[in-house]
């Protein structure tokens, strides 16, 4: 950590006496200033987003004036329609599928990271250093790079083109089990030892003690593990074929290219897949801004 | 390392381990030996199968003439890594084309994926009423995945139907710019968009950092007279340090992996100007049946990035010094 120490050699201004001229004469200006700037920022980031909605309720005709009008008139249901009926572009199946693979998904992860990071975390045993290196150490290799022979091993376990081949493999992510890892150290042991004088087993100690203590951990890990399964793009895409088999983002590939410039359909797909993601980030809010910001001060 | 099981003996206020005998005489035989690695078994599973094999597997390919339609596969030694390093075969121009257009994309991205959260981050590092509602509207866009917000640019961007042209218009700026099928727009495009949609997540890895610089530094730099930049610069800097090489390390690498922005929004325009890295090794493995050759690529790829982020690393600290 470097000491502040060098901010002394900074020319000292000569109003630096007084601090609270620093502020500036009218800190109520500077506090509209503020606003004023969260607030463009905050149109930034929320025009693109309301602008889907609103062309979702606009009828075909009305999406492609130009220039673009602001307001849908009138407001429609045929972006939606096209959607809700169509059998070459099933869009509610795989909202399905997609809600099955990412729940599936999130509670295989929750599973088999909760019981290998407690393993690591408080059991002393052979090779526990040589397994939690060879876990980390993939923490630094492009997911990407191990596209082509992981297409292969499931191609030779029969998974291509089944749900399956979405929800399993991105279980062996080291995150999960680093995460709880990290989560399981911090917490204190004495609840733990006395429920081993008490003679419980490990497995009742991981269940009854170790698990209700983690909930927030647990949380966290499960928000954010259904998220990135949900959101998943590059393997979907080759790995699952037929129309009824797809997951949402795949889907919304399809989607436009069947529908091109129909943008209130594509639109209307888009806003599909976003409500459940959206509805979850407003429930768990907490949950997902603090399982990024630990992430980030692991490292 | 011992072999018995002991709860808590991983820390470092484990009791000595002559009392451990005595009071804990009966777990180790209650819970077994093969405890750890029950526990451990299922997840070393799916990493085994997952995680390890396909690095062995990728090698293995690297070295062979793999296409998924053909019964023989010979092994062809390095040439799969030659072809890629000669500019006489057929793949040469192709692959370096895709290396070029990633590291343009990379070198344009990473320095605002960098800076603009920071000042998101700044903006949002102090308490005001609606802090928590600002810093979840910006992280929001993160939430969507790449195919969503990819359809949604497409239609934001289209030069005639898109609401950016008409915004531009209604500011008196062209209103026809070629947003996706042109140079440099379609760079300009894919980086706007990247953060557009990633800027929050750095953001909330900085709000993390800075709430971690004790308050007592900031108040003796204000007691000192520092003003507001150097504030910045001698308090915050130095403190974000460990964080800022977080943040810069792992948004080369997802620059470095980008693939959804190309493949939806300018869909590799103009021709293949825009046709990453990724983007070009799944096409050579899946659609072209060329595992070989693709699983050479991503080992070369792979390597570079880590040579980036080992330069990364070299680089902060000897800033450090």
């Amino acid at each position: 950590m470097t000491t502040p120490t060098t901010i002394t050699r900074g020319p000292a201004p000569t109003r630096g006496s007084a601090p609270a001229t620093e502020r500036g004469p009218a800190p109520a200006l500077r506090r509209t200033g503020r606003y004023a700037v969260l607030v463009a920022l905050a149109l930034v980031f929320l025009t693109p987003l309301v602008w889907m909605l609103i062309t979702s309720l606009k009828t075909y005709t009305a999406a492609q004036r130009i220039p673009p009008t602001w307001l849908p008139d009138p407001v429609s249901g045929y972006g939606y329609e096209q959607i809700l009926n169509n059998s070459a572009n099933p869009v509610l199946r795989w909202f399905l599928n997609s809600m099955v693979a990412a729940t599936l998904h999130a509670l295989l992860v929750l599973a088999t990271a909760s019981m290998a990071a407690y393993a690591l975390a408080r059991m002393r045993f052979r090779g526990r250093g040589v397994i939690f290196a060879l876990i980390v150490g993939t923490l630094f290799i492009p997911p990407a790079s191990l596209i082509i022979p992981n297409f292969l091993i499931v191609d030779e376990l029969n998974w291509l083109d089944t749900l399956t081949v979405v929800v399993v493999p991105g279980a062996a992510s080291a995150f999960g089990v680093f995460f709880l890892r990290q989560f399981f150290l911090s917490l204190p042991g004495e609840v733990e030892e006395a429920a081993l004088l008490d003679g419980a087993s490990q497995w009742q100690i991981f269940w009854k003690v170790v698990l209700p203590l983690s909930k927030p951990a647990l949380a966290t890990l499960a928000v954010l593990s259904f998220l990135t399964n949900w959101n998943d793009f590059l393997w979907p895409i080759y790995v699952l074929f037929s129309p009824e088999m797809l997951t949402l983002p795949p889907g919304l590939g399809l989607l436009q290219g069947a529908y091109v410039t129909d943008y209130p359909v594509i639109m209307a797909g888009a806003v599909l897949a976003s409500v459940p993601v959206l509805i979850l980030f407003v429930l768990a809010q907490r949950h997902i801004i603090q399982g990024v910001s630990r992430s980030g001060l692991k490292g | 390392m011992a072999d018995v099981i002991e709860v808590g003996a991983a820390r470092g206020d484990a009791p000595p381990p002559a009392a451990g005998t005595s009071r804990r005489g009966t777990s180790p035989g209650r819970a077994g030996r093969a405890t750890p690695y029950l526990f451990l078994a299922p997840y070393l599973i799916l990493f085994g199968v997952f995680g390890l094999l396909p690095i062995v597997l990728g090698g293995w390919l690297s070295v062979h003439q793999w296409d998924f339609q053909l019964p023989n596969r010979p092994f062809v030694g390095l040439a799969n890594y030659r072809d890629l390093f000669s500019s006489d075969s057929a793949i040469h121009a192709d692959w370096w084309a895709a290396v070029r257009a990633t590291a343009v994309f990379t070198v344009l991205s990473v320095p605002l994926l960098v800076i603009v959260p920071l000042g998101l981050a700044l903006l949002l590092n102090r308490s005001f009423p609606g802090r928590t509602l600002f810093r979840a509207v910006y992280f929001a866009p993160y939430v969507l995945g790449v195919a969503v917000i990819g359809l949604l640019w497409r239609f934001l961007l289209d030069a005639n139907l898109g609401l950016v042209n008409r915004l531009a218009a209604m500011a008196g700026l062209p209103p026809d710019t070629p947003w996706l099928t042109a140079l440099p727009w379609a760079w300009i495009s894919l980086v706007g968009v990247t953060v557009w949609w990633t800027s929050g997540f750095n953001a909330v890895i900085y709000l993390a950092g800075l709430q971690d610089i004790s308050a007592e530094l900031y108040e003796a730099a204000k007691v000192d007279g520092a003003t507001a930049w150097e504030r910045f610069r001698h308090v915050t800097l130095p403190g974000l340090r460990p964080v800022l090489l977080f943040v810069i390390t792992t948004t080369v690498l997802a620059s470095a992996n980008m693939f959804g922005q190309s493949f939806l929004i300018t869909q590799g325009a103009p021709g293949t100007e825009t046709r990453t890295v990724v983007w070009f090794i799944v096409e050579e493995g899946l659609r072209d049946n060329d595992a070989g050759r693709a699983a050479a690529m991503s080992i070369v790829f792979a390597l570079m990035l880590a040579v980036a982020s080992i330069a990364n690393f070299r680089l902060f600290r000897y800033r450090e010094d």
